[in-house]
């Protein structure tokens, strides 16, 4: 059986959207810049695809600047605050322990620029608290930055409320709304949103497009220099057939978003309930408030990367926030900032569906960790010792 | 994924020599659980010979796999021979780890010589050329290179 159960990391192009590309490599190929009527066709294709997508999240088709995804809207939308901030004499920002590191790099590095920046709490259940959120706002603030939905544990953060109160004290505000949209229901204009960041692969579009929306007063800082594509603010020949792939795509998610989220919110919870049969496991993040395919779970007494590779053996694709599984040594910085011990992040497991995983890949995937967890368990020291009453259970 | 080897994939999938060892003569444990590998070696020492040698493992699949290798390569050896095992030795016989994957071999090494040392203590002897490597730095914990 192969059971793709990593939605989060990216997603299948979907019908649609792959033959609303198709012709614009082979057929539509022109410059979207180049003046004859080939080119201008190319060009109709992307103002199209602006205007579907504006209609979609409530904005303007103006306020879209299309970029290669949401790394670069991200990193876009935090310099383009920053620089709006820096010449108000305002340099500090205040954003979350568990962005994700497009947003906590990028701030790192105007950190380095003369930037102050406050990561506010996002407490054992995951959700930034709007008063924290306020109350972290400083005079020289110019920047809040609070995703929608974090893209390890999938919870989903009050960005309406967080956006008023950035627009009463005259904050930016932007969310790296990567893994929310096309997923949960989003209104830039009445969620108060400057800068919303969104990508197509994760929303069943091609990969490298995405989008960033600003709001229309406020000038974005150009990251690629060259040509005056995207009104001068994003240089660089267009991606044609990946814009048009993500606009269908985002139409057809959208469309369905209501009854694709029942679904797998279900299929969500099945999941859920079975993992934490398993004795000693903790879902990460708080039940309710959550994306309607995330699970996260961590299994006391073993380390994720060896229970990924035997859940690929079963044919199951998951991810876990493991040290050995992103190529450093610590643990992921979301469950850390949830309050999650080393030893337990380090036995993480991450399981994100899509509206075509069925029921019997749901229990087959139950069984399969089910019978990995307790084999690596059985021989695992950590496991033997928290048994035999040498240490405590962390999980109970 | 290609990550690893076939020979770690296979010591990963089916490893050697796991478990414990009740009234081991001698007991090595090194790592941490905080730095997401810990291993434990259990020796029965006769005649000055591994006669028998297990492990047990909580880390990723590269730990689990240098435990493996580990313990195959010092069963049936004089002690005076298991004790120069290094984690070169260990990472070679897998045809090779990933880099950044290379303290999961030193972790093998580590334990095994611990376990030795264990053994001499008990015994009351002393291992002549036994070098316990210094505590490592955990890379984790105090960000060095690995
Ligand atoms: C929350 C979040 N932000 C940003 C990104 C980066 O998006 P992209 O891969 O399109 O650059 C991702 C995807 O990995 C994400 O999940
Ligand atoms: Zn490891």
């Amino acid at each position: 059986m192969h059971v793709y159960l990593d939605n989060a990391a990216t997603t299948k192009v979907s019908t649609a959207a792959f033959r609303a590309m198709e012709p614009y490599f082979t057929e539509q190929y022109g410059n979207p810049s180049s003046l004859y009527a080939f080119g201008q066709k190319a060009h109709e294709a992307i103002t199209e695809a602006r205007e579907r997508i504006a209609t979609l999240l409530h904005c303007e088709p103006r306020e879209i600047t299309f970029t290669s995804g949401g790394s670069e809207a991200d990193t876009q939308a935090i310099r383009s605050a920053a620089q709006w901030g820096a010449k108000r004499g305002k340099r500090h920002i205040v954003s979350t322990k568990f962005e994700h590191h497009a947003v906590l790099h990028t701030l790192e590095s105007l950190q380095k620029e003369g930037f102050t920046v406050t990561l506010i709490d996002v407490h054992e259940d995951g959700i930034v608290r709007p008063e924290e959120v306020a109350a972290a706002i400083q005079e020289d603030t110019c920047l809040v930055s609070v995703m929608t939905a974090n893209n390890e544990i999938g919870t989903i953060q009050p960005v309406e409320e967080i956006g008023k109160i950035c627009r009463e004290k005259g904050v930016l505000f932007h969310t790296d709304a990567v893994q929310a949209v096309g997923h949960i229901p989003m209104d830039v204009k009445k969620q108060q949103i400057d800068f919303l960041s969104l990508s197509a692969h994760k929303f069943h579009g091609p990969k490298g497009v995405g989008a960033l929306i600003a709001r229309k007063d406020i000038p974005l800082l150009s990251i690629i220099e060259g040509g005056a594509q995207e009104r001068g603010r994003r240089a660089g020949t267009e991606n044609v057939p990946a814009i048009v792939g993500m606009a269908e795509a985002l139409e057809e998610a959208c469309r369905k978003l209501e009854e694709n989220g029942q679904k797998m919110a279900a299929l969500r919870d099945r999941l859920t309930q079975g993992l934490l049969q398993i004795p000693h496991s903790v879902l990460n993040g708080d039940a309710e408030k959550r994306l309607p395919g995330h699970v996260n779970v961590c299994f006391e007494g073993i380390e994720g990367e060896s229970l990924l590779l035997l859940l690929d053996e079963k044919g199951i694709c998951a991810s876990s926030g493991s040290a050995c599984t992103s190529g450093s040594l610590e643990p992921s910085h979301v469950l850390l900032a949830i309050g999650r011990p080393h030893e337990i992040a380090h036995g993480s497991l991450r399981l994100t569906l899509s509206e075509e995983t069925t029921p019997q890949e749901i229990d087959y995937t139950v069984e399969a960790v089910t019978q990995v967890v307790q084999y690596l368990r059985g021989m695992s020291p950590v496991w033997r010792d928290l048994v035999n009453g040498k240490q405590p259970f962390v999980i109970q | 994924m290609a990550l690893y080897s076939e020979k770690v994939m296979d010591h990963f999938r089916h490893p050697r020599n796991v478990g414990v060892i009740e009234n081991a003569d001698g007991i090595g444990e090194v790592g941490n659980a905080r730095c997401g590998d810990i291993m434990k070696i259990y020796l029965k020492i006769e005649n000055n010979v591994i006669a028998d040698v297990k492990f047990e493992t909580f880390g990723c699949g590269s730990a689990i796999a240098s435990s493996s290798m580990a313990t195959e390569l010092i069963k049936g050896q004089p002690v005076s021979e298991a004790m120069k095992l290094t984690n070169k030795a260990v990472a070679e016989a897998l045809d090779g780890l990933p880099a950044h994957k290379l303290h999961c071999s030193v972790l093998a090494e580590e334990a095994i010589k611990k376990a030795l040392q264990d053994y001499a203590d008990k015994q009351g002897v002393e291992l002549e050329g036994l070098c316990l490597p210094e505590e490592t730095a955990c890379p984790a914990c105090c960000g060095a290179p690995v």
